[in-house]
């Protein structure tokens, strides 16, 4: 780490000024929104990599309490692939709305599984929950970033800042205001039931996002429709910008990531060690003194 | 399963006679929503036809706010001589204890709505123009989702640091779907223009999920140690 991590982050802000220049420069402009429409460059990678990191969040969340009990291991497991073959099938034989294409949801149905026994595999234990931390801290951060350009674009397009009701905005904001909730708890509670409160938290949230969709589906929406995967048109320029754009915000987000993860994980050994010291000393003099004394 | 409904009646038995003799819960939202409807009532000063549009918001605020004073209260009483230890060691199932508490609090709640309901009607003149009989369902179906979500969450944040303040910021991101549901519902019921059926079916969709939510993480909370 202590060496790939300053190469990364030059590497990682020359990536993201470079994408900057595309976006800012280079990028042509919108035929009907003119130059604000270039704010897509960052609010659509935010929003990506904020869901990208919810969703690992969740994953991370119900393997961590799966993982408590040997009953529910295997299950846990089982049930992921279950979803994730189901999901996939169900995407090919149910009629989609129009503009979605099947083979997007079954990609996203497998990713289930996928995510599910990778993360399994490489962060075993109390890695899962600090996982968990890690991706919901950074991606209040990065869902932050795209309810602030929202508004900033909606208001020369739209002539108003929020549209109340709007399914994408409205779902959007209640799962940043579920993972402040939930980071909230984290700070609040006791160390030792954090993990599994927290990971129920995560579980009840995620359970409440569909809910939240489904509740004002048949609302007139106001977001644009996505243009990637949804059959949208956009220019090749503007859409090799966005994946480039994509492309530094996740590197970006995925070294905030593991400085976090490192962070998290120091500071358990710490505290770690310092339960371990104050049981193996056998001195009586209480702990006010000893600090006094050590300080001095 | 039998063994689960005797455990989960004697608790909830407990628990009434808990509150008939002490009214503890009941006074407090009592008195709460009393004085939200009172200060609202200062605050908007409608007609009749504006009335009709803003009360289903206001109710159910009012009904929301005062149910966090009771669900706080459903398991600070347990911690007086470490009862809920007691509970986490005994063979009893954890979710007979869990549906013991989520039954009171709806009962507890659903006294509360019945009380004040009419002095809504009183204070904002109200006239329902819509079909009537649908505010029950909604107003069950409703009550439940607050209740059970906030029994659960009441047992995460009696763990935290500072309780009280805890439970209305785990549970109002949470209940959101739940509170548009009960205030668009009972908002189409009362000016009669459009019909609630969709928002019956996403209450008892919610409560649904939730409930097997619920009955499903509330033994690994419980015995979270």
């Amino acid at each position: 780490m202590k060496r790939a991590f300053p190469l990364l982050a030059v590497l990682s802000l020359i990536l993201l000024a470079y994408a900057s220049y595309r976006a800012l420069v280079v990028a042509p402009t919108d035929a009907l929104q003119g130059e604000v429409y270039r704010i897509i460059y960052y609010h659509v990678p935010s929003a990506w990599t904020a869901f990208l990191l919810f969703f690992i969040n969740f994953i991370a969340s119900v393997e961590y309490l799966a993982e408590a009990k040997a009953s529910t291991r295997s299950a846990g497991k089982w049930v992921a692939i279950g979803v994730g073959v189901a999901g996939a099938g169900v995407a090919f034989l149910v009629p989609m709305p129009a503009g979605i294409r099947p083979s997007a949801i079954a990609t996203t149905m497998l990713a289930i599984p996928a995510a599910y026994l990778l993360i399994g595999k490489y962060f075993p234990g109390e890695k899962l929950d600090v996982l968990a931390v890690t991706a919901a801290e950074v991606g209040v951060v990065f869902c932050t970033i795209v309810l602030v350009t929202g508004p900033l674009w909606a208001r020369p397009v739209w002539g108003i800042w929020w549209a109340p009701g709007d399914i994408r905005l409205t779902s959007t904001l209640v799962m940043w205001l579920i993972y402040v909730s939930y980071l909230m708890l984290r700070r609040l509670s006791n160390s030792a039931q954090t993990q599994t409160l927290a990971a129920a938290l995560a579980v009840f949230g995620a359970l409440d996002v569909p809910l939240v969709y489904f509740s004002i589906w048949f609302f007139r929406t106001q977001h644009p429709q996505p243009v990637i995967g949804g059959g949208g048109s956009m220019d090749p320029r503007m859409l090799d910008t966005l994946m480039l754009s994509w492309t530094a915000f996740l590197f970006f987000g995925f070294l905030v990531c593991w400085a976090r993860y490192r962070l998290e994980l120091m500071r358990r050994k710490v505290e770690e060690a310092q339960a371990l010291q104050s049981l193996m000393d056998d001195t009586t003099e209480p702990a006010q003194a000893r600090y006094r004394r050590n300080a001095s | 399963m039998k063994e689960l409904w005797s455990i989960t009646l004697a608790t909830l038995a407990k628990d009434i006679r808990l509150e008939w003799r002490s009214k503890d819960a009941l006074n407090s939202m009592l008195f709460f929503s009393l004085l939200v409807v009172v200060i609202f009532s200062f605050s908007f000063d409608p007609l009749a036809e504006e009335s009709r549009h803003i009360v289903g918001g206001l109710i159910w605020v009012a009904f929301l706010f005062a149910a966090v004073v009771a669900l706080n209260q459903t398991w600070a009483r347990e911690l007086r001589n470490q009862v809920l230890d007691a509970y986490r060691v005994s063979p009893a199932p954890a979710n007979a204890l869990f549906l013991a508490k989520a039954l009171g609090n709806f009962l507890f709640v659903s006294v509360l709505e019945a009380l004040m309901t009419p002095l809504f009607v009183i204070f904002y003149n109200l006239h329902v123009l819509g079909p009537a009989w649908q505010l029950i369902p909604i107003a069950v179906l409703g009550t439940w989702a607050l209740v059970v979500n906030g029994t659960f969450f009441a047992a995460m944040s009696v763990r935290t640091r500072s309780r009280e303040i805890m439970l209305p910021l785990l549970l109002f991101p949470v209940s959101i779907p739940a509170v548009l549901g009960m205030v668009a519902g009972t908002t189409a019921v009362l000016t009669g223009d459009n019909p609630a059926h969709f928002y019956i079916v996403l209450l008892l969709t919610y409560d649904v999920v939730f409930t097997t939510a619920c009955l499903a993480l509330f033994g690994t909370i419980l015995h979270a140690e």
